[in-house]
């Protein structure tokens, strides 16, 4: 390995209008990995501010550490140099005050309890009471678009399906900050840009600070208010682009000039950060 | 053999009632008729072992001997109706099973029943015990690396010390202690009953995938919760199979605990009162009695287990 190590980029500090205080911060985050010959640079100093009600998506190929990075916020990954905050405290402190709700690529629903009762997990791990943990999570369901599935098991439930329950579950105990891993790379185009409408009215509804990793273009350009670009070998942002998008927008929004330009924008920069 | 429903498919569309009941018997012949076959088998086999065992013996005490006459058919009658032969008929078996079935109550020592419900009481306090132990062992070892070194070794070994070397120790020593009855059979019970539970508990608790783990760590769960809400109810499917070898296992423990101190009731005191008469059909129908009170036992654990998963899908 080669790379030269690049310079820490800047934090980008302008105040973006809109949103509010910082949420996370991170300075110059590291994660290597020992490895027998050369260690593995997962993550190399990444500086990045997500401020309150902002939708940050982080795209970039295999191996980029968007993933990782995310995992660092949630506390599923240490750093082996630099400072991540999350709410002022460490992710481990975050974590334990469950600062945030985190949506895997998988559903993860525990296949012996119903849909409902997944849902209800979170809310009783929290100490709520079961009549008021299960009103929260029907509540939740019915967002979905689950309020029939209650009481099948995750089994009985399409891939799609098994998705919006886990969102339900992330958001039962409404978190402020909503992290989610590819959470519908494993799903057909269809039921993704469903889910994707779902998703974006969530947002503008709730205005919880969402961080979204994926490798789509058109899904980050149709979701974020920021998308930052990531680059592998070593883990490293290389891009941060602001959207000029409106924050209300539609499915159709995809074939506008301004939508292809910024997915052009996106492209061009992922390109960018191959050489 | 039944071929299944030659030409099914040429059927007449006004037939479908009577086709689909067809095919519902020619399923049920075809799962039955090798059982049946097997079954047949292994009387004849039975029938003409007896025949060829008992015949020596039927000569010399009810025929008079070599010398005197007695056609074919009086020496087949003999050896099936023996009072003491070396392989009694199964009829012969299934005779005295069942008079000592009906011919007394149930609390009477010479009712089988009696018996088996002495052995089955040791069996299933034996079965509690070994499951709970094996169950709270699997949750120390998952949960520590230094018990798991320390104790694993010891748990293996303590299964390689046959069971008929340690139950006269386990019995005298109890006894010393004024323990008698029920208790020092239960332990011997348990002492064959934890180690297939620990075994597949230990392998159960660690089948959470990553996934499903780190979910509960991002709720800030403790390690009881993940215990309670992940690893144990993820166990279940490796529980149960367990479940049923240790039910079977500790039939065998509580058994071979009735045997050497001359217990005076349960199915082990039973096989030793009659080898030590040489009453051979009294042994086989405690066999059988043993036989039956195991399938008994697996099948109540079938029954939670399929309870308890009820839900699962084809997770199972």
């Amino acid at each position: 390995m080669n790379a030269s190590p690049m310079p820490a980029r800047p934090t980008a500090t302008v105040s973006r209008p809109g949103f509010g205080p910082s949420v996370v911060q991170i300075d110059r985050a590291s994660v290597v990995y020992p490895s027998a010959d050369t260690p593995v640079r997962a993550l190399h100093e990444v500086s990045l501010d997500i401020r309150q009600g902002e939708f940050v998506s982080l795209i970039g190929p295999s191996g980029c550490g968007k993933t990782t990075l995310l995992r660092v916020i949630a506390d599923l990954e240490p750093i082996t140099a630099g400072e991540v905050l999350v709410n002022g405290r460490t992710p481990h402190d975050a974590r334990l005050a469950r600062a945030y709700g985190y949506v895997f690529q998988a559903a993860a629903l525990l296949p012996w309890r119903t849909v409902l009762s997944n849902v209800m997990l979170p809310l009783e791990l929290q100490g709520r009471q079961p009549d008021e943990a299960r009103e929260i999570a029907k509540a939740q369901l019915e967002r979905v678009g689950l309020a029939q599935f209650e009481r099948k098991y995750p089994w009985q439930l399409s891939g799609g399906m098994q998705q919006r329950a886990s969102i339900a579950r992330a958001l039962g105990f409404e978190p402020k900050l909503l992290m989610m891993d590819e959470p519908f790379g494993a799903l057909d185009e269809i039921t993704r840009d469903d889910l994707n409408a779902h998703l974006q009215q969530l947002w503008r509804r709730e205005q919880r600070t969402v961080i979204f990793v994926t490798h789509s273009i058109s899904e980050a350009v149709y979701l974020s208010t920021r998308i930052v670009v990531m680059s592998p070998r070593p883990g490293r942002i290389v891009k941060v682009i602001d959207s000029p998008l409106p924050p209300d927008r539609t499915l159709a929004m995809r074939d506008t000039p301004e939508f292809m330009a910024l997915a052009h924008e996106v492209r061009e920069a992922l390109a960018d950060g191959h050489h | 053999m039944a071929s299944p429903m030659p030409g099914a498919t040429l059927m007449p569309p006004s037939a479908p009632a009577t086709s689909a009941l067809k095919a519902a018997l020619v399923a049920r012949l075809q799962s039955v008729l090798p059982v049946a076959v097997v079954l047949t088998g292994v009387l004849l086999l039975w029938y003409a072992l007896a025949v060829a065992l008992n015949a020596p013996g039927a000569i010399e005490r009810h025929l008079g001997g070599s010398q005197a006459t007695w056609s074919g058919a009086d020496l087949i009658r003999t050896t099936w109706s023996m009072d003491r032969p070396v392989l009694p008929a199964p009829h012969q078996i299934a005779q005295d099973t069942w008079h000592s079935l009906v011919d007394w109550p149930i609390d009477n020592p010479r009712s089988l029943v009696f018996h088996a419900g002495v052995t089955a009481k040791a069996t299933l306090l034996g079965f509690v015990l070994g499951a709970t132990l094996g169950a709270w062992l699997a949750i120390g070892i998952v949960h520590s690396r230094t018990l798991e070194r320390a104790l694993m070794p010891w748990i293996v070994a303590s299964q390689t010390v046959p069971v008929l070397a340690i139950a006269p120790i386990v019995l005298v020593v109890l006894g010393s202690l004024g323990f008698t009855g029920v208790l020092p059979k239960a332990v011997i019970a348990m002492y064959l009953c934890f180690f297939p539970v620990t075994v597949a508990m230990v392998q159960g608790l660690r089948a959470p995938q990553t996934i499903e783990s780190e979910l509960l760590h991002t709720y800030a769960a403790t390690g009881w919760q993940a215990l309670w809400l992940l690893r144990l109810p993820s166990a279940l499917p490796y529980l149960f199979p367990a479940l049923r070898v240790a039910v079977a296992a500790g039939l065998v423990g509580a058994i071979v605990a009735e045997l050497p101190t001359g217990a005076e009731a349960g199915l082990g005191a039973r096989l030793l009162t009659s080898s030590y008469y040489g009453n051979t059909v009294q042994i086989w129908s405690a066999l059988l009695m043993s036989a039956v009170l195991g399938v008994l036992l697996t099948a109540v654990v079938s029954g939670v287990e399929r309870l308890a998963l009820r839900h699962r899908g084809q997770v199972r």
